[in-house]
């Protein structure tokens, strides 16, 4: 039986925020448990900082909902080492002004052949499509972190008056862009994936570019605006943006 | 300079170490399961380590050698042949032109690395030569290699071309020659049933007194479904206490991963950057290839060490790595 300690335990903080590793290369730095913008705010704090300042050994990191990761070189640096390190950063980072937002609009064709489910999202919620598209169109909605695929956003607050349940059955084969809804989140499809969300759209925007860097276009910590445009419009920005 | 595509065999990509920094986007590392073999192979034949290398998986290709090369095999055995004779390991390797390599069935392992000298000439994506199959990019057009591909080789380095000119004087009629010298196999510490070095996971208190014994005294098994996203095992059901949900946060290659049925996923290279599922445990690096080289039905038992023990032997590991590469640029000499 292993004891903690011998296992690497969690290391509580005086403030709130605790560090533990993740394997012996990765280390984590949690400040909560919940989905909630103070502890995105806190993560991007962090982030922040960190982009300006470079810690010795850091090869990369991943900000989540309430994590950051940063991924080093054990060879340079041990986790001792870079948990003190990060500690002295913390105390100071908690007065860290909030960085600005950025505000990206994303132009969606609603319904059609690109929204083949937006009949049963507005059936399900007793609204008209013309409601649901406003609805969905309305909100700023803050992307909390990047997963799942290269530049799918994890967008918090979608109304509840248009959440939908997943389909029975996952599509084999979501479209390239595709607008979808699970539940209470709403998404974006970069690549072509297999998935269960009711498809509600499509932009014609490409999310991910691999040639270029940074490869995506969304990254935490943006809003997203979805604005409605006609099949035409879809077209024409569609070669545009090519 | 070119090799060609006779068969693909079961999944034979182009990989390198791995697509970093891109995490934060979305983008996966993917990279070779085994980097160890890979780095070793790369240098055997006079490259960088991180260079990009074939990964070939259990049932290997048959590859036609278009001009006199430099290369190396290494990683899992699975009985390499050119025309007909067997091929040593784990050494630089002179092949004649018009040769075709041939693999019959894996004799221990799972995956080898096969390098050439100079390296295979595909265009670097976001970074990497890696094969990001999702994402069907990377690699040899973003897919495994099929019958017919061409794959090119960039010119070989400077002590290459040394070891090639020294083994080109004993090739005569033969469809190779290898050194008599081999380097590296040692060092990956491979083993048909091993005991895998983990560290605590960062949700493991949230499992039961049971679960948390059950996984260092009792084996798992690696099924079927198994591939370069991650290991699916079977063994001792893993509970955790009361039923919790973990909010999505970034996981590693060796994350133990619980999913609520109990029974836990190791990821691998082609692991999603981001999960949600409770994380019990997660591997040593210098496991990592142990890992890489077992195949479904293998047994493992898992062994606690701490984030210090477990950077110890990573340090020491890389320091053995070092003395390899000098060891083999003067023997190429």
């Amino acid at each position: 039986m292993p004891d903690s300690a011998r296992m690497g335990k969690s290391l509580s903080a005086p403030a709130s925020f605790q560090i533990f590793p993740l394997g012996d290369a990765a280390i984590v730095v949690k400040f909560g448990d919940s989905i909630d913008l103070e502890l995105h705010q806190r993560v991007r704090a962090l982030e922040k900082h960190l982009e300006e300042h470079s810690l010795e050994g850091m090869m990369e990191r991943v900000p989540a909902y309430a994590t950051v990761t940063i991924y080093y070189d054990p060879a340079q640096r041990s986790f001792h080492d870079i948990e003190q390190e990060l500690r002295k950063i913390l105390v100071v980072l908690a007065d860290a002004p909030e960085p600005d937002p950025r505000i990206v609009e994303v132009p969606v064709s609603y319904g059609g052949e690109f929204g083949p489910d937006l009949e049963f999202v507005a059936r399900h919620n007793s609204l008209t499509t013309d409601e649901v598209i406003q609805i969905h169109s309305a909100t700023d909605y803050l992307v909390y972190m990047i997963g799942f695929a290269p530049g799918f956003p994890y967008l918090g607050g979608m109304s509840q008056r248009i959440a939908a349940p997943r389909r029975d059955s996952p599509r084999l084969k979501i479209p390239v862009g595709s607008v979808g809804i699970a539940g209470t989140q709403t998404g974006v499809y970069p690549i072509e994936t297999p998935g269960g969300w009711q498809l509600i759209g499509r932009t014609p925007i490409e999310l991910f570019r691999p040639q270029e860097n940074p490869p995506t276009r969304l990254r935490a910590g943006d809003i997203v605006r979805f604005r409605p445009i006609t099949v035409e419009e879809f077209a024409s920005l569609r070669v545009n943006s090519q | 300079m070119s090799i060609r595509v006779i068969r693909p065999g079961l999944l034979t990509t182009i990989q390198d170490l791995g697509r970093y920094g891109l995490q934060q986007f979305g983008v996966i590392v993917s990279g070779a399961m085994d980097p160890l073999a890979l780095r070793i192979s790369n240098l055997l034949v006079g490259n960088a380590p991180s260079e990009a290398a074939l990964e070939i998986t259990l049932s290997g290709p048959a590859l036609l050698f278009e001009r006199d090369a430099l290369i190396a095999i290494t990683g899992g055995d699975l009985s390499a042949v050119f025309d007909g004779q067997s091929v040593p390991l784990w050494r630089p390797i002179l092949v004649r032109q018009g040769c075709v390599l041939e693999f019959r069935s894996p004799r221990r392992g799972c995956r080898a690395y096969l390098s050439v000298a100079g390296g295979f000439d595909v265009p670097l994506v976001m970074n990497s030569h890696s094969t990001y199959l999702r994402a069907q990019l990377g690699g040899f057009n973003g897919r495994p290699l099929q019958a017919g591909d061409v794959v090119n080789f960039r010119s070989a380095s400077e002590s290459a071309t040394q070891q090639l000119r020294k083994l080109s004087e004993r090739l005569s009629e033969r469809p190779f020659v290898a050194t008599d010298w081999f380097a590296g196999l040692d060092l990956a510490e491979y083993a048909d049933d091993p005991t895998i070095r983990v560290m605590s996971g960062g949700q493991y208190d949230w499992f039961n007194k049971e679960s948390r014994e059950a996984l260092v005294s009792e084996p798992f098994r690696i099924t079927k479904q198994s591939d370069r996203m991650g290991y699916r095992l079977t063994g001792p059901t893993l509970q955790i206490i009361q039923p919790r949900e973990l909010i999505s946060e970034a996981v590693t290659m060796g994350t133990v991963q619980v999913p609520p049925e109990g029974q836990p996923i190791i990821l691998m290279a082609d692991r999603p950057t981001t999960g949600g599922y409770a994380k019990i445990a997660q591997v040593a690096t210098v496991d990592l290839p142990v890992l890489a080289q077992l195949k479904p039905g293998a047994q493992i038992r898992f062994l606690s060490i701490s984030v210090e023990e477990a950077q110890e032997l990573y340090r020491s590991r890389e320091a053995m790595i070092r003395r390899l590469e000098c060891g083999i640029a003067q023997m190429n000499l």
